[in-house]
């Protein structure tokens, strides 16, 4: 296993060189530069010198060659540059809204877990009764509702109830602070951008799990467990649940990744500084040195995450042997 | 003997789209103390689904065990026991031997722990005994180095090795009575011997009462002291090894014999015969013989009315309405004589 987690550990190098090569150049490939979106903003008139003196200070007129090295060459060492927009060094720009981005990431998984995994159980223990029906209008609402008008009822909500119970309306904070210096104050912030995407993303894991556990439910095995009169509690969390986690594992998995990017209009609606809209704007701005290390941020997650994944199934199913 | 099991017209049904699955249809029968009982049948004529009854372990739904319907064992009623009763006799009184060992195993839990729980279940042993036990019992089935076998799952075991695993389970808690549903039918044909032989040494050693269930009329021969045939969800025909082997009375019967290899007969060079045709499709069966289409001494009398089971011997019973006459025997394509006089 621990020969296995290195070999692993090492592929990941081939893979980031081919994420950074296909990053580099495919924003090449965008017409425009920084440059121009930056004079172009002025709405004055941008002259070609003024143009050529900018895309001289930022290297953005060295052979392509030199700029992959540079920024492949800095991503491996440790030296991410600087932000071609605000100047400020990249590892500045991602590192305060990272904590935000992967503490919500984490939340909100964490919600969707709690949502998905005993719904997804008892929908399908209770297949085709009013439980299953409910839990299936209760996890389709969740694809349905659209995340911006489900964060925007939080907050309404938050306000009208605070305003009737307290007199005064209260929104949650806006200020990022960390879980470890005031938990309180982390929680009153994040808690509610978390139970708005865990609820959404909950809904697949939710189907998922039932879908599991109905095809478990049905095995062989389970018939023996059953046969040896044991429980039904036990039937189920022993003998079926185990044999079923393991697709349930990758789609949560997989949402965790996504969610750490991915969480646009969430941020936007529950005004968080997060990767999400950096990310937009660093494309918006065509910050060729802050979109790359971005996307490259989120394929070491995706790459470390399918890791974790490839572990916990080795540890779930004991048919799975690595080596 | 005394009865340990009385199943009284049982009826189990499927609600499908299709319509009604009358998958068991009025069968009645018992097994004594000890006794070994075949339950012998083609595939889908309401074998497993039988025996899956006794248990309460037909889904529900679409399943339905109907009203009516008895089941005594040990004189109470397993259809008539709360949830909580039913699962002390579950693995406790009766146990069940699938008929895949492939699948029948939780692939991701040790062998150790499926064997253990029941036993720390039903008989209230805790952790350390019940391993001693579980040694004890994989030594019994011919498991060599149990203690090391115990920590591994599954996947490290043979198809037959699962089988004898499955034995250990079934006779872990000491049970009255075991079913075994075709428990070598997918197995190699070299091991179901084996297999079947370590089945009857032990239920008899621990004078376990054992119905085998099987499609193969040939294998059973030399296990059963008494054989149920079935057909299309009823019994059509029961009695003793020795007047189902040598004095069938119904046409089925006979034209199960004539169809596997047998250990007991010369065949005298006779070519295997199969019966020609299919089991009737159990959501149509209508108000005659259900064997009419594949049988052939059917008269008009088969299509008006269901033969009912009567006496044809000594404790012989057939479902049939010519299974007194002398015809059937002279049809028969194996040589009485010999047989006999084996
Ligand atoms: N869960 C089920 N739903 C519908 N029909 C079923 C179900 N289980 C068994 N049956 C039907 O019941 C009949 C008897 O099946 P079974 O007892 O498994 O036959 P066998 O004698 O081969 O063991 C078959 O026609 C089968 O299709
Ligand atoms: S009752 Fe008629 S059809 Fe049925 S088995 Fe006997 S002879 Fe054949
Ligand atoms: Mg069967």
């Amino acid at each position: 296993m621990y020969q296995y987690v290195v070999k692993r550990l090492l592929l990941m190098i081939p893979t980031l060189i081919g994420a950074a090569l296909l990053v580099f150049f495919l924003l090449r490939l965008l017409p425009g530069d920084v440059c121009e979106v930056r004079l172009a903003g002025t709405g004055l008139f941008a002259s070609q010198e003024d143009i050529d003196i900018c895309r001289k200070e930022l290297g953005l007129d060295d052979s392509l060659y030199e700029q992959f090295i540079a920024f492949a060459g800095g991503y491996f060492t440790g030296d991410l540059g600087k932000s071609m927009w605000t100047g400020q060094p990249v590892v500045h720009e991602i590192q305060v809204r990272f904590k935000l981005s992967l503490q919500l990431a984490i939340m909100s998984t964490l919600v969707a877990v709690i949502i998905a995994l005993p719904l997804g159980i008892v929908s399908a223990v209770k297949q085709n009764t009013w439980i299953d029906y409910l839990v299936r209008a209760f996890s389709i609402a969740g694809i349905g509702i659209p995340s911006f008008w489900l964060g925007i009822m939080i907050i309404l909500g938050l306000l009208i109830i605070t305003q009737a119970w307290f007199g005064a309306g209260w929104m949650p904070p806006i200020n990022y602070v960390s879980p470890f210096e005031d938990p309180i104050g982390n929680l009153a912030q994040l808690i509610w951008p978390a139970l708005a995407t865990g609820y959404r993303y909950s809904a697949v894991a939710t189907r998922m799990t039932r879908s599991a556990m109905l095809e478990v439910l049905r095995e062989d095995y389970v018939r023996t467990a059953r046969a040896k009169g044991l429980i039904e509690r036990v039937v189920i969390n022993r003998h079926a649940l185990k044999n079923a986690l393991l697709p349930v594992v990758t789609i949560i998995a997989i949402e965790f990744a996504f969610l750490i990017g991915g969480l646009v209009v969430t941020e936007q609606v529950f005004n968080l500084n997060g990767l999400g809209k950096l990310f937009v704007d660093s494309v918006g701005n065509q910050d060729f040195a802050l979109t790359q290390h971005l996307v490259m941020l989120v394929v070491l997650i995706f790459v470390m995450t399918n890791l974790v994944v490839d572990i916990l199934y080795a540890w779930l199913d004991p048919r799975i042997r690595y080596s | 003997m005394p009865k340990l099991l009385e199943v009284e017209n049982l009826r189990t049904q499927f609600h499908t789209t299709e319509g009604t699955v009358k998958a068991v249809d009025g069968i009645t029968y018992d097994v004594s103390e000890g006794e070994t009982v075949a339950i012998v049948g083609e595939s889908g004529c309401g074998k497993s689904v039988g025996a899956m009854s006794i248990l309460r372990l037909i889904p529900h739904p679409p399943g339905e065990i109907l009203e009516g319907s008895r089941i005594l064992f040990g004189g109470k009623d397993l259809l008539a026991m709360g949830d909580e009763e039913i699962r002390h006799v579950r693995g406790g009184r009766i146990s069940m031997v699938f008929q895949e060992p492939m699948t029948s195993l939780n692939p991701v839990l040790t062998i150790g722990l499926q064997l253990t729980e029941t036993m720390m279940l039903h008989l209230g042993l805790g952790q350390p005994e019940a391993d001693r036990r579980a040694v004890e019992l994989l030594g019994m089935v011919g498991i060599g180095e149990p203690e090391r076998r115990l920590k591994q799952y599954p996947h490290h075991f043979s198809g037959g090795m699962r089988q004898r695993v499955m034995i250990a389970l079934a006779l872990s808690c000491n049970p009255r009575l075991i079913i075994a549903d075709e428990p070598t039918t997918a197995l190699d044909v070299t091991i179901q011997a084996q297999i079947l032989e370590l089945m009857r040494n032990l239920t008899k050693q621990m004078g376990v009462a054992l119905i085998v269930i099987t499609h193969n009329l040939g294998v059973v021969a030399r296990y059963a002291e008494r054989v149920i045939v079935m057909y299309a969800g009823k019994i059509v025909e029961s009695g003793t090894a020795d007047q189902i082997y040598h004095n069938p009375r119904h046409p089925y019967t006979i034209g199960l014999l004539n169809s596997v290899p047998r250990m007991d007969l010369r065949q005298g060079g006779k070519r295997l015969v199969p019966i020609e045709g299919q089991p009737p499709d159990l959501t149509r069966l209508d108000g005659g013989c259900s064997y009419r289409p594949r049988c052939r001494w059917a008269v008009e009398a088969c299509a008006r009315s269901i033969p009912a089971l009567e006496a044809v011997g000594d404790g012989q019973i057939a479902a049939c309405f010519r299974a007194g006459e002398r015809a059937l025997d002279l049809e028969r394509e194996f040589d009485l004589d010999e047989a006999s006089g084996a």
